[in-house]
This record gives C-alpha cells, structure tokens and sequence, in this order.
C-alpha cells in the first residue's frame, strides 16, 4: 500500500499560481475525495503527482524515489476528466496502453499483459466491448474503457479527474461502487477531484475541500461540508440534511 | 520478351541460381541492368515516403500531415533549382550535383523547422507552422531563382514533377540505407506512437516520453523522405493516401500501419512507375503525375466503401 504527502507544494502556470503552499496526508489504502469550486486547482493537484507539471515543495510517494516516468507510471495510474481517444483504436488495444509502463514501447504485449488485460475487461463488463473502437461508445462505456485503461497499468494508486462528470446517475453509483471494491481488493490509494458533494460525501474517508489554491479543510464529510463553508468557498447556498450514509447537499438558490 | 522468360532471367540473378532464359544478351542486360533496378528504386522509394508519411501522421497526430510538412520538397526544390539554374547537373546520374543539392536543402529545412519551432514554444502545432513558414520562404526563393533563369524552366520542372529514373544500379544503393534506417528506427517506435496517440499528457503519465519519441520518429522519417526526393524529385500524393488506405481497410495501429505501409507504398509506386513509363511510350508521364491521376480515384473508392472511422 502506498501513502501520499505533499508538503507546502507550489505550482505556478505562466506565472500565475494554481498551488499555493498544499499540505496533505493521504493514507495507504485510503481514498481522499478533492472538492472545491472551479478553478480552485483540484485537476492541477493531480498533475502535479503524476509530474506533469513543475512543482516546488515536496511531494513524497511511497516506494518512489526514482523520478523516471515509466517507475512513476508503475506507481500512478491517472483517470483523466476528458480523456483524448484515438481515432480507429480498440478497446483491447486501447487497454494494453496500461501496459506500457511495465514493458517499455519496444516490447511486444506478453501473456501476462493479455491475461491483465482480459481480466480488467471482464472486472467493468467490457468483455462484449474487446473488439469495438472506442469511439463507437457511449459516454459511459467510454468512461470505462479508459477506467479499464487505469486498473490495467495495476499500479498501487488511482488517480480520477471528475471521474463521474459525464455519467448519469446510475453509472455515477456503479463507477464508485466499482472503484470502492476494487480499492478492497486491491489495496488501492485513491485521489478523486469530485464536482458532486453529495456523492464525494458518500464514496471515499476523507475530504480535502481547495480553493484558490489552498486546502481550507480536510477532515470528515460532517466536517467539511457545513453550510458556511459551502457558502463560503463555493458562493452557494444549501441546506444540508444529516444521513447515516454522509449529508446530503441540497442547493436552495437565492434566500 | 515473353514474361516467363523474363521471370527466369530474374532466377538468375539471385545468387547461387544459373539458369538459362534463353534471353538474348542484351534483353537480359535490358532485365538486369535498367529494369530491375528500376523496380528496385521504384520500391525503395514508394516504400520510404508512405512510411515516412504514416510516421509523421503518427508523430503529429495529424491526417494532413506527410513527408513533406517540415519544408522538405520546398528545401529539395531549391537545392535543386539553383544546381540546375546554375548548369551544374542536369538531374541525371548519381555522382550529378542535383541530388545531393535536394538532399542537403531539404534536411536544412527540417533543422530550420526545429529550430524555428522550438523557439515559438515546444507544442506540436508551432513545430507545424514553423515548417509551414520555412517551406513558404524556400519555395519563394525557388521561385524568384526559377524566374531568374526562365530557360531552366522546363528542366526544372521536370525535375520537380520526380520520376523513378536510374542510371544501373547506383540509386538503388544509394537510397537503400536511407530506406533500412528509416524502416528500422519507426518501426522499432511503432508502439511508441499508438501510446502518443492518446495525447502527449497522457502518454507522459503512461510513462513515455513525447517529445523525445516526437523527435526520433520525425527525424528518421526525414532523412528518409529527404533521401527518396534526392532521387527521385518531389513524388506527391504517396505519402498521405497510402498510409491512409492502410488505415482505412486495417485500423490505426501503428504496429500494422507501418509495416503494410512499407509494402503497398513500394507496389503503388512501382505500379505508378510502370503505367507512367508505358502509357504514353516511348515518352515517359512524370511520376508524380500518375501517383495522383491513379491514387486521386482509388482513394476516393476506398473512402466510400470502409465503415471505419480513422481520424
């Protein structure tokens, strides 16, 4: 298992700041949902770990040490909020992509990769999908592919940007569900940026609520999303009812 | 000469086979000495720049992208130009100034490309019109060259139009290393570029390195495409439509792409060669004439009947 701690971590993005100075404690095998209105750096965050972008501070992830891309690639797996597909690409094909990491690009995919593959297929009911392009999808198939993509590089941390933004409700559960589990099996660290406070309430241990680059509060659903704080940071006024699976966020408007 | 004939004078050249064609000494010459390395250049050449082109479409991610987007028929052109203009060489025969003129032209332009590119930033689309503005200003030099000395016009122009001309067996080895650098380098990247296909951010979090693949990938596809243009003149058109029908009846990897662009590239051109040496004989059509007259159509006919969608 592998923890995660950022310590006093900036990022500039031509010249302007998008970190200001993240502090956060990501347990192994927890899962820590990224709130915070747009703009607040939540993607960014996520870049930073995967080295994306140039960060100062420390960012320290468990067992890796060495910064080349393909170790770090073997550490972190990165579910991206608008994901590029390629145009004439397979399902199948488009899940080996995961890996790469594990063999180079000058190798061909082995047994074992086939296997990996196969098997990530038959975890998110996509085994229908090996021979489909991915652009023949729909907006949830697609979603999955890409998760496939992700659990195929069997990396120790997930990393998902809005994972649920383009899913209907039906297929926002099943994908949290689905990652809920495999976070169980697997031991896996997940860091989730999350627009849907009621649902980043229920999936996951921790919130860490960002804005204008800065952790304002971490802690418990309960302690993070209390009716100020909303109003503050997010410009919102909502009226939160206590459930015994997390509150629920419930927008009133003007009042 | 009838075509078994033929067929068993080819026998005999390959080593370790004596066979009589019953071949009259100068047919077989005709065979051995100006047909075969024809063919041999034809597929040389064909197999480059379709290969070159799938690489640079690869690279950039661009279907609009061929051997030629760096500027290297613009720098080839010039060099060309002003080796003919200036009545040094007359395109032909391999030791003539004219080739190596087109081949040190057209790398200058992609080195100026990569310069010029990186100094507007690193993305792909500023290496892109880098190459668009540096083969804009080479082709007015040529043009103002060309003007200069309209009674080269025509050779010129000739020049320009390539053809697949060979003087025994000198361009064949010329252009053969050229070809097995170029094949060797992509299609040991050809994995490289389907993981660069989901965009450089997410190829870097597959652990690979873009910019560098980007790099290796453009410049073995150059040096290739720069060394068939040398050869055989500005040959439009392969480059784009055969890796493109490749992708159109057999997906996009790159690992089927580029191989099968290597081998239709070579047939179509040594197809185009032969209909551009017969139609009209004893004159010759310009290759690049017939690469489009022929492509143009097939295309379209491959366009319309594929249900892939490939870009």
């Amino acid at each position: 298992m592998t923890g995660i701690r950022l310590i006093d971590v900036h990022v500039q993005i031509e010249q302007t700041p998008v970190l200001r100075g993240i502090n956060l404690d990501v347990a192994p095998g927890s899962w820590l949902n990224v709130i915070g209105p747009n703009g607040a750096g939540k993607t960014t965050l996520l870049r930073a770990l995967l080295g994306l972008v140039k960060a100062t501070g420390s960012v320290e992830i468990d067992g890796l040490g060495d910064e080349r891309p393909a170790a770090r690639a073997r550490t972190l797996a990165y579910v991206p909020q608008t994901p590029l597909i390629p145009p004439g690409m397979g399902v199948i094909d488009y899940v080996l992509l995961g890996r790469t990491p594990h063999h180079g690009v000058f190798a061909n995919d082995s047994a074992d990769d086939l296997a990996i593959a196969a098997e990530v297929l038959g975890r998110l009911d996509l085994v229908g999908f090996a021979d489909r392009e991915v652009r023949s999808l729909s907006g949830g198939e697609r979603q999955r592919v890409v998760m496939a993509r992700a659990l195929a590089q069997t990396t120790p941390v997930l990393l998902l940007d809005e994972p649920t933004t383009a899913l209907d409700l039906g297929h926002q559960q099943e994908l949290l569900d689905l990652v809920d589990e495999l976070r169980a099996e697997r031991n896996l660290t997940v860091i989730a940026t999350m627009h849907d406070l009621t649902l980043a309430a229920r999936y996951g241990d921790r919130l860490a609520l960002l804005s204008e680059g800065q952790v304002r509060k971490t802690g418990s659903p309960e302690q993070v999303l209390t009716v100020e704080s909303i109003a503050e940071y997010f410009r919102a006024n909502v009226k939160i009812i206590s459930d015994v699976d997390g509150p629920i966020i419930v927008p009133t408007g003007r009042t | 000469m009838a075509p078994h004939r033929v067929l068993l004078q080819l026998l005999d050249t390959v080593p370790g086979f004596a066979v009589d064609s019953g071949l009259s000494d100068t047919h077989a010459a005709i065979v051995e000495k100006i047909r075969l390395p024809r063919v041999v250049l034809g597929l040389l050449v064909g197999a480059t720049l379709s290969v070159s082109g799938a690489s640079y479409q690869g690279a950039f991610r661009n279907p609009l992208a061929d051997p030629y987007l760096l500027g290297i028929a613009a720098g080839a052109g010039l060099g060309a130009t002003i080796m003919i203009t200036g009545g040094f060489g007359d395109g032909a025969g391999i030791w003539d100034p004219v080739p190596l003129a087109a081949f040190v032209g057209a790398l200058a332009a992609v080195v100026i490309s990569f310069v010029a590119g990186h100094i507007g930033g690193r993305s792909t689309a500023s290496l892109i019109l880098a190459g668009v503005a540096v083969a804009s200003f080479l082709t007015a030099c040529q043009t103002y060259v060309l003007q200069s000395n309209s009674d080269a016009f025509r050779e010129v122009y000739t020049w320009i139009l390539g053809r697949i001309a060979t003087s025994g067996w000198a361009e064949p080895a010329l252009m053969a290393p050229y070809f097995v650098l170029t094949a060797v380098v992509v299609l040991r990247y050809a994995r490289a570029l389907d993981v660069l296909a989901v965009g450089d951010e997410e190829a870097r979090a597959l652990g690979i390195n873009p910019g560098r693949v980007r790099s290796i990938v453009v410049v073995a596809a150059s040096l290739g495409a720069a060394a068939a243009v040398s050869v055989s003149g500005l040959i439009g058109f392969v480059g784009i439509i055969v890796p493109h029908t490749v992708r159109l009846a057999f997906g996009s990897s790159h690992r089927v792409l580029l191989p099968l662009s290597i081998i239709l590239g070579g047939a179509f051109m040594v197809l185009a060669d032969l209909v551009a040496r017969t139609l009209v004989s004893p004159a010759e059509l310009p290759i690049g004439v017939v690469t489009a007259f022929l492509g143009a159509p097939f295309f379209i006919l491959v366009l319309r009947t594929s249900r892939r969608e490939v870009w």
